[in-house]
């Protein structure tokens, strides 16, 4: 249990705790409030309350059996957390992944990504008292949700970007359904930027809340929205490209104001330019190609080899039992998630399990400054504040 | 893009080796990644120098690593990134089981705050000069630190689960 020390004697300070039962941390996350009226003095963030082990567990199952494990890590960012495990798993077999498999990951991602920013956006609305936005926003995530249930076979948990490549190949008819998606959407962001952009009362809840300075960030290791809404363009799919983003057309939002305001004009923003991402990547993909590549002893050969090669059937036997083994080293990736810089830091002992498999979370990074940002500020300009840095409990916790 | 790091890195590596010649006691590369191991006792110093002249002014994560039961059994890594130079790079020390301490980084980076207890927290390795280190996502009256390779998977805390049917079929 977190204490927040007060003073002796006759205390001004009032304790207020901001229980792990609360519609607006957006998860399990405890606050201790120490008030002077109604204005934060000091905040203690407790941690804890979703912590699952997951890494233990990584180190415990094999490289292919982990991917389950990490879709549940940032529920709202499944295929970008199996993006990032599996190219650092790629890093340390030295895989090439086939430019085909590439551009649809990237597609997938962009997708995941546009989700995430629209039930951050429905979710912190509510929280500010505009109720129909998050009904609007999850109408639009149905759709997504559906576009990956035909993929692959699952909504959010998908599971879907393996080691080489992808799991599955797209399903007919996949243009139509995601083309239908991209025409949809322009307007309907549209629509949330004229109830929310030049709303009075969400200029008011927002603007000059929540504010913090550019070296604070940085030295902080704050990342995504947050870092660029205080001014530095800083983006890993533009600074270290990783899965064929150089060859991509888009733009990286970035704003000098810093507070509530500026992180939702971005992240607006940047489901914009998930869109733009998206039609150029279902322009690259071709319809034929191979979705994997060709790795015998790592990739799990084609389930027709398998019944009628000897070859494959053994090497289907080892993979699924015994697992691969990479060489010994170490492997760090990072990739854009919609919260920020969300890292994978995989070391081999040159066993089938990992050594050691830990995530860099940016909702956990980020949550660190959340103390520096609602110290001054009113106990309603909190709710504004957790809300902004876009934080996701499984990832904070693991 | 991996060549090119390879260089820009051993380019560090030299610019810190003539700064402190016993500061770099190893440089591994591997797949375009450069790793420098630094003797434990010149970890702050290096970890400044690379901030302040090396301009290496992100820290993107502080992990932890259990070798158990080989020696020096923790590794703790640094991994640092240089926004305007667009270069990566990893510290790395290496601590005995016996006595795992580190010097903090956070009078570097501010941001190891959080890094550093969870590392305390689940590995066990103390940070000299951490301005609060206590656990963060284990109850705070948890005993033993569950990532190291000793811990069980199944049981209560740092119990085995000797009841459950499977340690009993042996």
């Amino acid at each position: 249990m977190t204490t927040v020390e007060t003073a002796t004697g006759e205390s001004k300070t009032m304790v207020l705790n901001m229980g792990p039962q609360h519609p607006s941390t957006h998860g399990v996350l405890r606050v201790a409030l120490e008030m002077d009226g109604e204005t934060i003095v000091k905040a203690v963030p407790d941690l804890g309350y979703l912590h699952t082990g997951i890494e233990k567990s990584c180190e415990h199952k094999t490289y292919s059996q982990a991917i389950t494990l990490t879709d549940r890590m940032d529920y709202l960012n499944p295929l970008g957390n199996n993006l990032v495990y599996c190219l650092a798993v790629e890093k340390l077999l030295g895989l090439e992944v086939p430019k085909r498999a590439q551009y649809i990951r990237v597609m997938m991602v962009e997708l995941q990504r546009i989700s995430s920013h629209l039930v951050w956006l429905g979710t912190h609305a509510i929280d500010m008292g505009a109720m129909s936005v998050f009904l609007y926003c999850f109408r639009e995530r149905e759709e997504i949700l559906k576009i990956f249930e035909r993929f692959a076979g699952q909504r959010m948990m998908t599971s879907y970007i393996r080691i080489g490549g992808l799991a599955l190949e797209p399903p007919a008819g996949w243009r139509g359904m995601v083309g239908r998606f991209l025409k949809m959407m322009p307007s309907r962001v549209d629509d949330y930027e004229t109830l929310l952009t030049e709303n009075r009362i969400w200029l008011a809840r927002l603007q000059n809340v929540g504010k913090i300075k550019l070296e604070e960030a940085i030295a902080y290791s704050m990342s995504g929205p947050t870092l660029r809404a205080a001014g530095l363009a800083h983006d890993n799919r533009k600074l270290f490209p990783y899965s064929s983003y150089e060859e991509f057309d888009f733009n990286i939002p970035t704003r000098t104001d810093s507070d509530c305001y500026g992180r939702y004009m971005i992240r607006v923003a940047e489901i914009r330019e998930s869109l733009k991402i998206v039609e150029q990547a279902m322009a690259k993909i071709t319809d034929q190609g191979p979705i994997r590549t060709d790795a015998p002893g790592i990739i799990p050969p084609e389930r027709e080899k398998m019944k009628t090669e000897m070859e494959a059937l053994i090497f289907h036997f080892k993979i699924f039992t015994e697992g691969f083994s990479p060489p010994p080293g170490d492997a760090y990736v990072t990739v854009e998630s919609p919260r920020g810089e969300l890292g994978c830091y995989i070391a081999s002992d040159g066993s089938p399990k990992p050594l050691r498999c830990h995530f860099r979370a940016p909702s956990f990074v980020n949550l660190q400054a959340l103390p520096r940002i609602i110290e001054g500020q009113l106990l309603a300009d909190v709710i504004a504040c957790i809300g902004t840095i876009d934080i996701v409990l499984g990832d904070v916790d693991r | 893009m991996p060549e090119s790091d390879n260089q820009n890195n051993n380019v560090v590596a030299e610019q810190l080796r003539s700064w402190n010649a016993q500061s770099v006691s190893e440089v591994i590369e591997f797949h375009g990644e450069t790793t420098i191991v630094v003797p434990r006792e010149l970890l702050r110093v290096t970890a400044e120098y690379c901030r302040t002249n090396l301009q290496f002014n992100f820290l993107s994560d502080v992990t932890s690593l259990d070798r158990f039961p080989i020696e020096p059994r923790f590794e703790v890594n640094y991994h640092l990134v240089s926004i305007p130079n667009k270069m990566k790079l990893r510290l790395r020390t290496r601590v005995s089981g016996a006595d795992p301490v580190v010097d903090s980084v956070v009078p570097v980076w501010p941001g190891a705050g959080w890094m550093e207890r969870e590392v305390f927290d689940l590995m066990g390795i103390r940070f000299n000069g951490h301005p609060d280190l206590r656990r963060i996502l284990l109850p705070d009256d948890w005993e033993g630190y569950p990532l190291r390779r000793d811990y069980p998977t199944e049981g209560f805390r740092d119990i085995p689960a000797t009841f459950l049917p499977a340690f009993k079929k042996q």
